[in-house]
């Protein structure tokens, strides 16, 4: 029975919750610009310095000082704002990856929406012909989205549609005539070339964005097309299932409006978790494509050792996973009144 | 005597994959009557009642005979046979946890049947709903139309599932064991409820069990089945009289308050009972 008592109740101890969680998150984060093996002082002040520079960076950084005080230090910066300058671009980290997340996002974006229309429909397809060639068919499909390798798709798929047959565009956002031509407001260039109103920068956007999210979301596919089949398999022999074909309703019928409204919970929180690793970045498709997204951002800064921008991206892929899991919890609480 | 309702002959049912047949040759027929099936658990008794309403996807179904009014069932598509369910032959399930839909209001899952069959708003199916859950004696039907099958308790969610399956007035309700799963206290008063509606709306009904007593008391006639056979047809008020020694186990089977305190008897089974012609 809902009530309003345990209801706040409960919105209360997941805030705590979450609070807890992101504490955690920001010990590990600390704890791994600690313990990788790279010199913070060394990237900055360069291999040729002198003793006396390096000792002084040295303690600029407040490296001198006990570990657990350092701890409280990068709280407090993480909780004013203050991710730390790259090494790199020597520009604020967190304005680095406001640049590059909007790339991502859209691309992921793009992703799940053609994973999840193609892997739901599939899946119930499959599990309502069970065993007979559209199941077969569709297993065989997503075993292929599930084990071919993203960037050998990727590199073969560039080559067959862009190469041979210029029916996309090719690496990158957009052609790089348009590079520059419209001003970046949102970052998402979608978003932003619209704005614009310039609708050739728009197209060419598209024509770059289809064949990257196309692989991603055909990938990810599989993965909601096997959940969603045995979801539904679950569902389709219970007995209520039963009761309304009783009733008379057709399969159809019995299919979308019994079985599957009772996988919405389920189905949602694969979706959100498949989002996320999206969103964590796609390094291979966004290197084989060169998308100057999160993921690529990510892998050259651990590469170079630039940790002020690891700590903040690890720090950032744990907040939207905290934030998709609050938000399948929610729908939780919309789709099925058990829980509310 | 009127013509039956129902008039099966020699019925077959074969689940896919199955190296023998469920059901072997069942023969009966059934009137503005309420007729018991009984038997232990597989044989058969629960397969009649889906097959009836050709619900089982995967099984093989024949049989010379399986008339339903004015129409062979066997015969009838699946599109017309959608027609039939729930419209002229519906089914109350055993446990009302598991038959009703866990994430859709009550009067939401009533009223569905109302608007299957008839050509009405959801309003109006809906006031139909309310009116059915009055009539299987649920108190303020409009609140429990609003509630979750999970909000109710068993012995309601039985009467929800009688009142959905009565709601499109049909000629036959099957209720496969449909107080089975209900507490001592609360099945005779699903039981009084079900049978009131039965005969005052002169429904043919068919009332799969297990439990002797419950069929004595609340059906005119029994068939006795095993492994797949009618092997006794009879009154019910003549139960005691069964010449079947398969039957006659049955009953010597079943403990009573104040009986002997000696082990029971075991219930004997025979296979060449198999071979016998019923009736």
């Amino acid at each position: 029975m809902s009530t309003r008592r345990p209801s706040m109740q409960g919105a209360l101890g997941q805030i705590g919750t979450i609070l807890v969680t992101l504490l955690g998150l920001l010990v590990l984060t600390f704890i791994i610009g600690r313990m990788m093996p790279a010199d913070p002082v060394r990237a900055m002040v360069g291999e040729d310095a002198t003793r006396e520079t390096y000792e002084q960076v040295f303690r600029s950084l407040g490296l001198d000082r006990p570990l657990w005080e350092q701890f409280f230090y990068y709280l407090g910066d993480v909780l004013t704002g203050n991710f730390g300058t790259s090494i790199r671009t020597g520009q604020p980290v967190i304005q680095d990856i406001l640049h590059v997340m909007p790339a991502t996002m859209e691309l992921a974006t793009f992703a799940i929406l053609i994973g999840a229309g193609l892997g739901v429909p599939m899946g119930v397809i499959a599990a309502v012909n069970k065993d007979r060639w559209p199941d077969h068919l569709v297993r065989v499909l997503s075993l292929f989205g599930h084990s071919m390798p993203i960037f050998w798709t990727g590199m073969i798929a560039l080559i067959v549609l862009y190469a041979k047959l210029d029916l996309v565009g090719g690496s990158g956002r957009m052609d790089q005539f348009y590079i520059g031509l419209v001003p970046e407001t949102t970052g998402f260039l979608l978003i932003d070339s619209l704005l614009a109103g310039e609708m050739d920068v728009f197209w060419s956007a598209v024509n770059h964005l289809i064949l990257p999210a196309s692989l991603l979301g055909y990938s990810s596919s599989a993965y909601i097309t096997r959940m969603t089949r045995s979801f539904m398999l679950d569902q389709l022999g219970q007995e209520y299932i039963t009761t309304a074909r009783v009733k008379g309703l057709s399969k159809h019928q019995t299919i979308w409006r019994h079985a599957f409204v009772n996988i919405r919970v389920q189905l949602v929180t694969i979706v959100a978790l498949a989002y996320g690793s999206l969103l964590e970045g796609a390094v291979l498709i966004e290197t084989v494509f060169a998308w100057p997204g999160f993921g690529q951002y990510l892998t050259s800064n651990l590469i170079i050792g630039d940790m002020n921008a690891v700590m903040t991206c690890v720090l950032i892929v744990g907040v939207i996973f905290i934030a998709l899991n609050l938000l399948s919890d929610m729908l939780y609480r919309l789709f099925d009144p058990r829980t509310r | 005597m009127t013509r039956p309702i129902l008039d099966v002959e020699n019925l077959h049912i074969r689940y896919g994959g199955a190296p023998t047949d469920a059901v072997r040759g069942v023969s009966f027929t059934l009137g503005r009557e309420r007729l018991g099936i009984v038997g232990e658990s597989g044989s058969g008794k629960s397969t009649v009642g889906r097959g009836l309403l050709r619900l089982l996807p995967s099984a093989k179904i024949t049989a010379d005979k399986m008339r339903f009014e004015d129409v062979e069932l066997l015969s009838l598509t699946e599109e017309q046979m959608l027609g039939v369910r729930g419209r002229r032959m519906s089914m109350i399930l055993q446990d009302p946890k598991f038959s009703l839909n866990p994430i859709r209001k009550v009067g939401d899952q009533v009223a569905e049947t109302y608007l299957r069959h008839f050509k009405c708003s959801r309003k109006d199916a809906l006031q139909k709903a309310i009116a059915m859950l009055e009539a299987v004696k649920i108190r303020d039907p409009e609140r429990v139309c609003e509630q979750y099958p999970h909000e109710i308790s068993g012995g309601m969610g039985q009467r929800v599932m009688i009142a959905m399956m009565l709601l499109a007035d049909p000629d036959v309700v099957i209720a496969d064991e449909p107080t089975s799963a209900l507490d001592v206290t609360v099945r005779l008063q699903v039981l009084n409820i079900l049978d009131g509606l039965v005969r005052d709306r002169g429904i043919g009904l068919i009332m799969i069990s297990h439990d002797l007593n419950l069929v004595r008391n609340f059906c005119d006639r029994v068939l006795i089945m095993y492994a797949g056979r009618v092997v006794e047809t009879l009154a019910a008020r003549d139960l005691d009289k069964a010449q079947h020694p398969y039957t006659r186990g049955l009953i010597a089977a079943q403990p009573r308050i104040g009986g002997a305190r000696a082990p029971l008897a075991v219930l004997d089974r025979r296979p060449e009972w198999l071979e016998e012609v019923s009736r």
